[in-house]
C-alpha cells in the first residue's frame, strides 16, 4: 500500500498549512487541518479491511461450495452414525450368539464330569472286587449308556464351539466398516485444519485437497442395511441365483 | 477331493483366516497356509503347490479381485481352483468376479454349511 507521490504532497501541503495555523493562534482551522490529515489513515484502514474481508468472503464461499464438504455433511455423516449403529449390533448379536454357546456348552461339560466321576467310582470298586454280580450288570448298562450320551454331548460341544468360532467373523466385518469411519473422521480433520487456515489471515483454499472418494474404490466393504441401497444381494441365496443365472 | 491339497487363504483380517482354516480342519483338510493380501498371496502361489485358493476381496495392497485376474493371467496358476469369501455384496461386484473367473462366491458373513457345499460344488466340477 504504497502512498502517491500525489498523496504525499498533499500531506505536505497540510502539514505546513496546520504548522502556519498554529503559528498564527487560528486554533479552529489547525483543528479542521488534523481532521483532514486523519481522514487520509482512515481511508486507507477502510480499503484494508474491504480488502480483507473480500478475500475471507471469496475463501468461505469457496469453502462452502466445496462438494466435499456438502457431500459429509449430508451423506457421510449421517451414514457414519448408521454403519457404527451397525457395529454395535453386529457386535451384540455375536457377543450373544457367543455367550449362549458357552451357557449352553458348560452345562454338557459337567454333566459329562458328573457322569464321568460316578463311574469312575463304581469302576475303582469293580475293581477292588467290591461288586456282586447285580451291581456289575448296573455299572454295565450305566457304562454303555455313557458311551452313547458322551458321543452326542461331544458332537453337541462341537457344533457349539463351531457356533462360537463362526460368531467371531463380526471383527472382520466391523472392521471393515470403522475402517471406513475412521477415513472419514480423518477428512473431516483436514477440512477443519483447512477451515481454521482460512479464518486466519491470508489463507488461501489449498489446492487439490479433494480426497479420494470412496466410489473411486472397486471395494465397498460390507453392506450396511438403511445405509448401502441399491444393486445389493440379500444373503447368499441370491448370490447363489445371480450366478447361477450367469451360467454357474 | 484330496483332503491333503494344499490350500492359500487370503484375508487381511486374521480372525477371518483363523475362522477358515478351522472351518477347512473341520471339514478334513489340514493343509493350509494364510496370506493377507494379494501382494503376498501372488509369490506364495507362483511358487508353492497349492490346489485351492480362497480369497477376500477387500485386503489394501493387492485386492482379491486383482489377485484373481493375476492367477487366471497366470500359465502356470490358471486353472486353480478360487473361491471368493468376501463381505462385497453387489450385484456389479458377484457378476465382475465371475468374468473374471472364479469358481464359486460366499458372502459375509457366513456359515460352515455354505462354505462346506460351495467347496464341494467347485471340486465337484473340477473332477467332472
Amino acid at each position: 500500500m504504497a502512498e502517491s507521490a500525489v498523496q504525499i504532497d498533499d500531506k505536505l501541503q497540510l502539514a505546513k498549512s496546520l504548522v502556519s495555523h498554529l503559528e498564527s493562534g487560528d486554533d479552529d482551522g489547525a483543528v479542521s487541518v488534523i481532521a483532514e490529515l486523519a481522514g487520509f489513515r482512515d481511508s486507507l484502514l477502510f480499503q484494508e479491511v474491504g480488502r480483507l474481508t473480500r478475500e475471507l468472503h471469496d475463501a468461505i464461499n469457496g469453502f462452502v461450495t466445496d462438494a466435499r464438504i456438502a457431500d459429509i455433511a449430508q451423506n457421510e455423516m449421517p451414514n457414519a452414525a448408521e454403519r457404527l449403529r451397525y457395529v454395535i449390533a453386529t457386535t451384540e448379536q455375536a457377543a450373544n450368539t457367543t455367550l449362549g454357546a458357552v451357557e449352553d456348552s458348560l452345562p454338557l461339560a459337567d454333566s459329562l464330569r458328573s457322569d464321568a466321576r460316578h463311574l469312575g467310582d463304581q469302576w475303582a470298586r469293580f475293581k477292588s472286587r467290591q461288586l456282586n454280580v447285580e451291581d456289575f450288570r448296573e455299572l454295565s448298562n450305566e457304562l454303555s449308556h455313557f458311551l452313547d450320551t458322551t458321543q452326542a454331548t461331544t458332537e453337541e460341544l462341537h457344533n457349539k464351539l463351531s457356533e462360537v468360532l463362526l460368531a467371531q467373523g463380526y471383527q472382520d466385518i466391523t472392521g471393515q466398516i470403522i475402517r471406513k469411519v475412521i477415513d472419514l473422521v480423518n477428512d473431516v480433520e483436514s477440512k477443519l485444519v483447512e477451515l481454521i487456515r482460512l479464518s486466519g489471515h491470508r489463507a488461501k483454499p489449498a489446492e487439490g485437497t479433494e480426497s479420494v472418494s470412496a466410489k473411486d474404490i472397486a471395494a465397498h466393504g460390507p453392506a450396511v442395511p438403511g445405509v448401502d441401497t441399491g444393486d445389493i444381494v440379500n444373503g447368499q441365496d441370491d448370490v447363489d441365483d445371480l450366478l447361477s443365472s450367469l451360467g454357474f | 477331493m484330496n483332503k491333503n491339497m494344499k490350500i492359500l487363504i487370503v484375508d487381511d483380517f486374521s480372525t477371518m483366516r483363523r475362522i477358515i482354516k478351522n472351518l477347512l480342519r473341520d471339514l478334513g483338510f489340514t493343509n493350509t497356509q494364510e496370506a493377507d493380501d494379494g501382494l503376498t498371496a501372488l509369490p506364495m502361489l507362483q511358487s508353492g503347490s497349492f490346489e485351492f485358493l480362497i480369497t477376500d476381496w477387500n485386503m489394501p495392497g493387492m485386492q482379491g479381485i486383482d489377485l484373481l485376474k493375476a492367477v487366471r493371467a497366470d500359465d502356470k496358476l490358471k486353472g486353480l481352483p478360487v473361491l471368493m469369501v468376501t463381505a462385497e455384496s453387489k450385484r456389479d461386484q458377484i457378476v465382475e468376479a465371475a468374468q473374471a473367473g472364479v469358481n464359486g462366491y460366499v458372502v459375509k458373513p457366513f456359515t460352515a454349511g455354505t462354505l462346506e457345499e460351495k467347496i464341494n460344488k467347485i471340486f465337484e466340477r473340477v473332477a467332472a
